[in-house]
């Protein structure tokens, strides 16, 4: 089967999946609610634009505010079909956007667990390799227990967002010398650099006094009380960066065979490098600075998919990330469904590693 | 006129503060197969590195097809040199097809995918390298060999003027060296034009057309093997004792290395061996390689002890094919036992063409006499013969092959002694 073909259909697939995985999802909780009823509530929010106009508004980034034109689009809404309107609320405002932004951050982590993986030819890696989830640890954690701290006026998640990319960006200098970034050192420096990082959350969490549940919370990993804005943030900020790396799938193959052969096959090594490793990161950055620290799914769900799909990352890069979403949305279903709500970061570690430790005694896991 | 595909003007290379490369010049025309050939260290993958612009040279320019690779784009070189590495580390499991797919890389568009030229281009290397049986297995399932096949194929769909290999055969075994080569060879009839860092000389002399000697960075000697190979230049580039001959099958320039005289035997003496018909090869080489002087004869041209005598660069008397020792010969080896501190006699028949050999052997200081059957057996001379071996035997060290430089050493010491003077009381 040709290459294009093959991701077409895997990736239809698993759409369909990640749709019945929506669907379902927002179903369940205290108040239980039929797939058809969700299913018309998320038609019923089609709008289709009709007219356009621009005015000057307001835009807020991370905690940010910026003037922008802000585009004003007139809208009809095609479907009108009869859901009560407790149905609708609970599924429009509460679950549907904590669904959504589960699925954008669960589809960021495993595109970046790809990239990361292919990009360090190493399978322990993950998309906070070179220490982006640590940087926004120290960043929200600072945020929840000195707000006072921050410059700016910066936000929880503003603060983990720049947390995490200021690390990427320093474990990237220390790599570097003389304009060569060596993959090894680059993953030595992301070690060495979350284990410093890793010391000073826990100094932070012993002095945290009465935000220590809070903090503790944010660092497991957890969707609740998300809103439309969070949401909105994300998938500004996922799809663009999403394009870039689906543009660059064809590299990401040539430089599994080293940067030597790459080189010789008319790849950029250096530039190509430095953009993949920034793009992954920025990735992983909106993603955790939304959700706090998730693990596991950026490094088994790109693993689970390889197998399935083969190591192509023409098709292993959408079929993976797609497969993220869903696995995501699936978990945080799970543990927002118990008696007590527990933070997805442990439904997505208790489930995921045993399941990896099985594949890796059944199938050759090891062999990456 | 030809045309040089390559074109290497003056270059220099230094990593870090190290000049591996200075003042390297070359051309190759196309359709030729050149060998890079040179010591460990000297500079060969740094060139290979240089031509396909993952070095930038200090000094001097590398044009191929007239081009400057090093102001190229790394996808315009792409186009240009086609890069065969030793081994791949492609550890995914990426299928043949892929990974032979991925020599189109410099032609495609980022938004688009392969165009039926490239298929076509995909299979004919395929098929050309032999690959196309195993076109959906596994890389990493495959043979080593196999897995050059395919490296060479993704290297000719890259459809590029210029091919280099770095070490095509290091790690395959000999019947994979030899269809790799064989296989670079119909290429390069067919066209191309490659330019190979080759470890083993000797295929290298057989298989290119032209072969470059490098050592300490600059180019020794270049052009045909057999202008390159010589033993001076060996001598010179490897530090190496060699000897050059021709392959007595193929023809083609062949390499000895012979252990290095100067540093391995400390021996000091001269011997000189009686022998033929392949018995004297291993005392031969044990003994200069021990680091005596050895000389041997007479022997017959075209017999396998005269060919190792020369190859290891000993003193041969020698006569006609078939030809019994004439009497020039016969004063000649009497010259060269009353030189030598030792002479051995190993076991060979004797009949009347080499018995003036044995009669020669009379003259010995010392003798060393190598027996495993009795002289009877091997005696195609008569009574004469019989006598003269008996009183050669009386006074020598009989001994079997095995104990053969340990007796030759111990005759030498006996003959370097001066006897104790004889006092009378």
């Amino acid at each position: 089967m040709q290459t294009t073909t093959k991701t077409a259909v895997w990736s239809a697939a698993l759409c369909g999946l990640l749709l019945v995985v929506v669907l379902v999802s927002a179903g369940i909780g205290p108040v239980s609610i039929p797939a058809t009823t969700v299913a018309k509530t998320m038609l019923n929010a089609i709008a289709v634009p009709t007219s356009f106009s621009v005015s000057l508004g307001h835009f807020s980034l991370v905690g940010i505010t910026v003037p922008l034109p802000a585009p004003e689009i007139g809208t009809v809404h095609p479907f009108a079909f009869d859901v009560r309107d407790s149905h609708a609320t609970i599924v429009t405002n509460i679950r549907l956007p904590r669904i959504v932004l589960g699925a954008v951050v669960g589809f960021s982590l495993a595109a970046a667990g790809v990239v990361m993986q292919g990009f360090f030819r190493n399978p322990m890696a993950d998309p906070s390799i070179i220490g982006v989830s640590s940087g926004a640890a120290v960043g929200a954690v600072l945020a929840i227990i000195a707000p006072f701290a921050l410059p700016f006026g910066l936000q929880l998640q503003g603060a983990a967002f720049l947390g995490a990319i200021l690390t990427a960006f320093g474990v990237y200098l220390i790599a570097t010398e003389g304009g060569k970034t060596p993959v090894a050192t680059l993953l030595l420096a992301g070690v060495a650099v979350q284990t410093l990082l890793g010391a000073l959350t826990s100094f932070m969490l012993l002095h945290s006094g009465e935000s220590l549940r809070q903090v503790v919370y944010w660092l497991m990993g957890h969707l609740d009380n998300t809103s439309w804005n969070e949401v909105l943030v994300a998938a500004a900020i996922v799809p663009p960066l999403f394009a870039i790396l689906v543009l660059h799938t064809r590299d990401l193959n040539v430089l599994l065979l080293g940067e030597e052969d790459a080189h010789s096959l008319g790849i950029e090594v250096a530039r190509t490098k430095k953009l993949l490793l920034a793009v992954a990161s920025v990735m992983t950055a909106a993603a955790v600075s939304v959700s706090g620290v998730i693990g596991f799914v950026g490094l088994i769900v790109p693993h689970i998919l390889r197998l399935l799909v083969g190591p192509d990352h023409r098709i292993l890069l959408p079929t993976s990330a797609l497969a993220g979403a869903s696995f995501l949305v699936a978990t945080d279903t799970i543990a927002r469904s118990g008696t007590a709500e527990l933070p997805v970061g442990i439904v997505t570690a208790a489930l995921g590693a045993p399941f990896f430790l099985y594949l890796l005694r059944r199938q050759e896991v090891h062999k990456l | 006129m030809t045309e040089a595909v390559l074109d290497i003007d003056d270059v220099a290379v230094s990593l870090g503060d190290v000049r591996v490369l200075d003042g390297v010049s070359a051309a190759v025309d196309r359709g030729t197969f050149v060998g890079l050939v040179g010591p460990n260290g000297a500079g060969k993958t740094t060139l290979l590195r240089t031509l396909n612009a993952a070095l930038r040279p200090d000094e001097g320019t590398v044009r191929v097809t007239g081009q400057n690779v090093a102001e190229l784009s790394a996808k315009e070189v792409g186009r240009l040199v086609a890069t065969v590495p030793q081994d791949t580390s492609l550890s995914f499991d990426f299928s043949v097809r892929q990974t032979v797919e991925m020599g189109r890389t410099p032609y495609l568009s980022r938004f688009g995918g392969m165009r039926p030229e490239d298929h076509e281009l995909v299979d004919r290397a395929m098929k050309q390298t032999a690959v196309d049986e195993f076109a959906d297995r596994a890389i990493t399932a495959i043979s080593g060999g196999e897995r050059q096949r395919v490296l060479l194929a993704r290297a000719l769909a890259q459809d590029t003027p210029l091919v280099l290999l770095d070490e095509p055969t290091a790690s395959l075994d000999i019947n994979h060296q030899v269809r790799t080569l064989e296989l670079v060879r119909e290429l390069v009839d067919d066209g191309k034009t490659v330019v190979a860092a080759i470890h083993d000389l000797n295929l290298a002399a057989h298989y290119c057309d032209e072969l470059l000697l490098l050592g300490e960075g600059r180019i020794l000697a270049s052009g045909p093997p057999e202008s390159v190979l010589t033993e001076s230049t060996l001598e010179r580039a490897f530090g190496a004792n060699a000897v050059v001959s021709r392959h007595p099958v193929t023809g083609s320039v062949y390499v000895t290395a012979l252990p290095d005289q100067r540093t391995h035997g400390e021996a000091d003496g001269r011997v000189h061996v009686v022998g033929g018909g392949g018995s004297a090869a291993r005392h031969l080489y044990l003994l200069s390689a021990a680091g005596y002087d050895v000389s041997v004869g007479a022997l017959n041209e075209g017999d396998s002890d005269t060919e190792t005598a020369r190859q290891l660069g000993l003193d041969t008397v020698t006569v006609n094919p078939f030809a019994p020792v004439d009497a020039a010969a016969r004063k000649t080896v009497t010259e060269y036992v009353e030189r030598a501190d030792v002479t051995l006699v190993v076991d060979i028949e004797i009949g009347e063409g080499n018995l003036a050999n044995l009669e020669a052997a009379r003259a010995a200081d010392e003798l060393v006499l190598v027996e495993t059957r009795p002289f009877a057996e091997r005696n195609y001379a008569g009574e004469s013969a019989a006598r003269t071996y008996e009183t050669l035997r009386s006074r020598a060290t009989v001994v079997t092959p095995d104990e053969v430089l340990g007796a030759v050493t111990a005759a030498i010491e006996r003959a370097r002694t001066p006897t104790p003077a004889q006092h009378d009381y």
